[in-house]
């Protein structure tokens, strides 16, 4: 059975939880998968820490939420403080480099200078987040990039379209780039 | 089924449902858990020819709903618990009225304004008993997006069937969680509309003189008919009585319509209920980790069943026990200090095979937190 956990984490604002549904969604509209998005909601706004969690699966998906995860994904330090631990022995750990400092964990550790490429090559940290969700993509192969790309058309203005898809072009490089 | 796929959350799910059974009338209040329906409803009741209202609160709210429906109107309000207490009163007046309306309550942990952002079942008695002196409510719940549109559509159509409130019982991780939505297309699911009177203008219309086959037809208020409503008891002319052959009558109608059909009104799944040692009993969310613990269980060849009630009231006395019958352990998992867990154990023979699996900490219950709580039950400690 093949079923996948994810979780994001970040800051408030920076985008995490639109990743995450917009990932989830791909899943199901456009791959014929089962997926399952929930949040933390609490009180954090712009500023807090935010988490959001995302099963992906070929089967019926019942208890929703993710308490160890097979990937995680952490853009702020406060957020990989707090959650590194909860990530599923030998699973995928995905960092920003600016922003995170990481120790040795059991897991595939993918530091990637996300952040710092966006600004670099489009200038807008708005799209921060779809680099982010191409190196997912890049790194587990879950859903097909023409299937985020699809769910991005239906819900963005087509002016925004060329950023974000080469903002998410630009994370599946990077997840290349640190194969081995 | 075939239909639109959306990937939504719960609440919008309901809006769907609701849109779909024709709402064309909401009043409410936003309030956390259940916001995402009236900002749904905000941008799409007016486009499908509706009209919504955001009230000063929730006693307002309640209040429009049933005037509306009085109209002719298919109504629904949604709230959390904070909100629903403050509807208690014109809910009981709905019920003495015979308005049909829909009450959505995605419920948070209470009491009072208590933890707004998590998950709770706490208010399942407060729905039961929540509106003073004796009467009988309809509560409807589900754990899953598809399920939450079905019994959404099935609230309008029981409200009208029967002229009375349903209470929609979600709670917050159903509310928001997002998962697959298919949209059934236009007349797969029946819909019950307004029974409307066939006595034309100019002649007596009694509002509350039944038909041969029980159902009272209705005459939209402010229409062709002048006729009376009131909380108070009241005859088939919709006036004051307090003569005790019509206010018994009365009492029991009100009770018995929705009483009398418990078998009839018990909406449920159930999973590998047959042989089952372990029956697990549960609802809404909580029931998403039961159903996880049971299928584990049952692929291990272990007798495990789960009995997942969607309709809470009237409770459904006889299908419980009957699918309790030749359980060795009945276990009730809910988020409440045991609210369902008190019905089960008064439907069933030997009680004492009835336990608890809760949390009360606004966390949903995980699957361990389950199993756990069967190693203890099954003698096995922790």
């Amino acid at each position: 059975m093949k079923r996948t956990r994810f979780v994001f984490s970040g800051s408030g604002g920076q985008g995490v939880i639109t990743a995450a549904i917009i990932l989830a969604e791909a899943a199901v509209l456009y791959e014929n998968l089962n997926a399952v998005q929930t949040q933390v909601y609490g009180a954090a706004a712009r500023g807090g820490s935010t988490r959001s969690e995302v099963i992906i699966s070929d089967s019926e998906i019942f208890y929703p939420k993710v308490t160890q995860p097979n990937v995680l994904v952490c853009l702020t330090q406060e957020a990989y403080n707090k959650f590194s631990r909860i990530l599923r022995p030998g699973g995928i750990l995905i960092t920003d480099t600016r922003h995170v400092q990481t120790e040795r964990v059991d897991a595939v550790q993918k530091e990637l200078p996300m952040y710092q490429t966006v600004m670099d090559k489009i200038g807008k940290p708005i799209v921060f987040n779809i680099c982010m969700l191409g190196a997912v993509i890049g790194l587990t192969g879950i859903v097909r990039i023409e299937s985020v790309m699809k769910v991005l058309e239906k819900q963005i203005s087509p002016n925004f379209i060329e950023m974000n898809r080469q903002a998410l072009n630009l994370g599946l490089k990077l997840s290349e780039s640190v194969q081995t | 089924m075939k239909g639109i796929v959306k990937f939504v959350q719960g609440n919008e799910a309901c809006v769907e449902g609701a849109l779909y059974a024709g709402l064309d009338f909401f009043a409410g209040y936003p309030i956390t858990p259940s916001t995402e329906i009236a900002e749904h409803l905000a941008f799409r009741l007016p486009k499908a020819g509706g009209k919504f209202i955001q009230m000063e609160d929730e006693i307002a709210s309640m209040c429009a709903i049933v005037g509306a429906s009085l109209t002719g109107r298919k109504v629904m309000t949604a709230t959390s618990g904070p909100g629903f207490s403050l509807m208690q009163e014109a809910l009981g007046y709905a019920i003495m009225t015979e308005i049909p309306c829909v009450i959505v309550n995605v419920q948070r942990g209470g009491p009072s304004t208590g933890i707004p952002t998590h998950v709770s079942q706490g208010d399942v008695n407060q729905t039961r008993w929540g509106t003073h002196g004796d009467h009988s409510i309809i509560a409807l719940t589900a754990s899953n997006n598809q399920d939450v549109f079905a019994m959404t559509v099935e609230a309008f159509n029981i409200s009208e069937t029967y002229r009375t409130p349903v209470v929609l019982l979600f709670d917050e991780v159903v509310g928001h969680m997002r998962e697959r939505l298919v949209l059934p297309q236009k007349g797969e699911i029946p819909i019950v509309e307004r029974l409307r009177t066939s006595v034309k203008a100019g002649v007596d219309y009694h509002p509350y003189l039944p038909r041969e086959d029980g159902r009272l037809p209705m005459s939209d208020f402010g229409g062709v008919h002048r006729y009376n409503v009131t909380g108070l008891y009241h005859d088939m002319w919709g006036f004051p009585s307090d003569d005790p052959g019509v206010v018994h009558g009365l009492i029991r109608h009100l009770v018995d319509k929705i009483e009398n059909r418990t078998s009839q009104l018990a909406r449920f799944k159930d999973f590998y209920t047959e042989d089952a040692e372990f029956l697990l009993i549960s609802y809404g969310s909580a029931a998403r980790s039961a159903r996880h613990i049971v299928e584990r269980r049952h692929r291990r060849g272990e007798k495990f069943g789960l009995l997942e009630l969607m309709t809470l009231w009237p409770f459904p006395y006889d299908l419980v026990k009957q699918k309790a019958a030749g359980a060795r352990y009945i276990v009730v998992v809910e988020m409440n200090t045991g609210q369902i867990c008190q019905s089960v154990r008064l439907a069933v023979d030997r009680p004492e095979r009835v336990f608890l699996a809760n949390r009360i900490d606004g966390v949903l219950i995980n699957p361990t937190d389950i199993q756990r709580m069967l190693h203890v039950i099954g003698g096995k400690g922790v």
